[in-house]
């Protein structure tokens, strides 16, 4: 009875440890789905007329999503002219100047925002800017992203400019340099690149961002003329080609998410590695 | 304080209060646009099943019965397979797999939510409606659940590619959560003779529960607020049906299909209704995970000299 007791117990652990094996691997399995689905879909439409020509009109072939692309590219700048002071600033505040009750309503206020879905922040934009302007524009589309990029940067900002050791605000002080400039030139540029790391991830998130698109940016099957119409957006061409009925649409789709994923994936890597491994030397 | 000083840390000072500023300005833009909606239907709203435009008539709960219930599909998927890898990952996985490993798991979070949609439509929905749903249709099709008609597009796609999507997060927290564990707990189990898995069960996971119920509820945060691949998966019918093989309609979705079709005024603030009942529901899961983790993360309490 004891015996088989203690066998039952060992079978048990080597057989969850199995299972745990088993589906680390199984969640995987999506990933490599999608990954292979977008490259043996997407690929044959990936070519030089898709980065360089307008969306064709249904039934002729061909035609690309320049329009898209270089969309996607305005209203992510749109959204670091605004994510990126506020961002950044609100992480040098927390670090260095906060005190503490202030600080931790403003901690909690970028979690829970962090927290909120992406199309709230669509609805806002459009209640916000919208309606008083009564027309759709690049720059709300842009500003809906931006907000979305400050609870973001703002954390990790403030995460990486904490890794900063005392001494060296010290010894930059006890030079005789201002506060403020100890800040920028000393504690910020020694962190530069975990905030480049923050920015970077931060990009990657809202680039793909397609719900609070839907109603500021709206989307735009020509060039814009101006920040103040609508404007064409990568993620939003994919989701109005994928829900048409039309083949010739779809394969765009393919090709269109190929590209959006390859610019998240590269932000993403380039992130991890590259920047982080540089960083690391301050970790230890 | 010198002058530039002063400037700077008054300028960083508006950057931290413009955070607080537009979080506000959220809730209250949004609670003033649903005014009109909640004035007319009340709390009536939240348990109509009408929702018809062209009478003006609105009730939110399809989209809310839509919502929970592909989220707790998700939840029920997407538990299990997250807290076994997490566990695999914190306490067996050697170096040399742990890191490559968490980091595809973690790049399960990076793919944006329209290629997950794409995807679902291409790729997941044919699969749910030939393999999927026929297998549960046949071995549990006496449970009105698993009944009904087989498109494949319908409130259980959702639940899936919601899983899919909401795996890393409660991975990667969970994880976390773990490996805050102190090392004593485990070894003070082990030195009593047990096993690797009674260690962690026993000694780990009863000790950080609270903060892996933390790690499920952000989960369930991030999928009840999923927009995108949901609207292109879920069939967008605004219907209660017991099967989940039915299409349905989710509150995010709502927004993203009909909001700039909205052309009353009362369509428009019903609209936002629901967006408000989105935005505080997500505010409320968010608050209650973060303290659960915090829980956790903060350290043991009580004496520390006994540890």
């Amino acid at each position: 009875m004891k015996q088989n007791n203690y066998t039952l117990r060992k079978f048990k652990n080597h057989f969850l440890a199995g299972v745990f094996i088993g589906t680390s691997f199984l969640v995987l399995i999506p990933l490599f789905s999608i990954l292979t689905q977008l490259i043996s879909q997407g690929l044959g439409s990936v070519n030089w007329e898709f980065f360089t020509r307008l969306p064709k009109p249904v039934g002729e072939a061909g035609g690309g999503m320049a329009n898209a692309i270089v969309g996607t590219l305005i209203l992510v700048g749109i959204a670091c002219c605004l994510g990126l002071p506020i961002g950044i600033g609100t992480g040098i505040y927390l670090s260095e100047y906060s005190n503490k009750h202030f600080a931790s309503v403003i901690r909690f206020t970028t979690d829970v925002m962090s927290g909120i879905p992406s199309i709230v922040y669509g609805i806002f934009v459009y209640v916000l800017i919208v309606k008083p302007m009564k027309s759709f524009s690049a720059l709300a589309g842009g500003i809906a992203l931006g907000i979305m990029m400050i609870p973001i940067i703002a954390r990790t900002t403030e995460e990486v400019l904490k890794l900063v050791p005392n001494t060296l605000r010290e010894a930059a002080l006890a030079l005789g340099i201002p506060k403020w400039r100890t800040t920028v030139s000393i504690v910020l540029k020694t962190a530069s690149s975990g905030v480049l790391t923050a920015v970077m991830i931060s990009l990657a998130r809202v680039s793909g961002e397609t719900a609070p698109l839907l109603f500021t940016a709206l989307g735009n099957r020509f060039w814009h003329h101006g920040l103040l119409e609508p404007i064409a957006a990568l993620p939003l061409q994919v989701f109005t080609y994928a829900i048409s009925p039309y083949d010739d649409w779809h394969r765009q789709a393919w090709a269109g998410a190929l590209v959006l994923i390859t610019m998240v994936l590269i932000a993403n890597i380039f992130a991890r590695f590259v920047i982080s491994r540089k960083f690391a030397i301050l970790r230890k | 304080m010198n002058l530039g000083d002063r400037i700077f840390k008054f300028l960083m000072f508006l950057m931290a209060l413009s955070v607080l500023f537009v979080a506000s300005a959220m809730f209250l833009e949004m609670y003033h646009g649903a005014l009109p909606s909640f004035h007319k239907f009340g709390f009536k709203f939240l348990v109509d099943s009408r929702w018809d435009p062209v009478q003006d008539e609105y009730g939110a709960l399809p989209f809310i019965y839509g919502t929970v219930v592909s989220s707790l599909i998700a939840l029920l998927i997407a538990v299990p397979l997250s807290l076994w890898s997490a566990i695999y990952l914190a306490e067996y996985a050697p170096r040399w797999i742990k890191t490559p490993l968490s980091f595809l798991i973690e790049l399960l979070a990076a793919i944006p939510s329209v290629v997950y949609g794409l995807w679902g439509v291409f790729v997941l929905v044919p699969w749910c409606r030939k393999v999927v749903q026929p297998f549960l249709n046949h071995w549990f099709g006496f449970i009105p659940l698993f009944q009904g008609s087989m498109y494949g597009i319908g409130m259980l796609s959702a639940g899936i590619i919601l899983a899919i999507m909401v795996i890393p997060y409660i991975t990667a927290v969970s994880r976390e959560v773990i490996t805050a564990v102190p090392y004593t707990q485990k070894e003070a189990a082990l030195a009593l003779g047990s096993t690797k898995w009674e260690a962690i069960r026993m000694a780990v996971l009863s000790y950080c529960k609270s903060g892996i119920v933390g790690a499920i509820i952000l989960g369930l945060g991030r999928a009840v607020g999923e927009t995108m691949a949901v609207t292109m998966v879920i069939g967008n019918t605004p219907q209660i049906k017991a099967s989940i093989f039915e299409p349905a309609h989710s509150m995010a979705s709502v927004i993203a299909n009909e909001f700039s079709e909205a052309t009353s005024t009362m369509y428009l603030s019903a609209l936002i209704q629901v967006g408000l009942i989105l935005f505080v529901i997500a505010l409320l899961i968010n608050m209650t995970a973060r303290f659960l983790i915090w829980t956790v993360s903060r350290g043991p309490q009580g004496n520390p000299a006994i540890l």
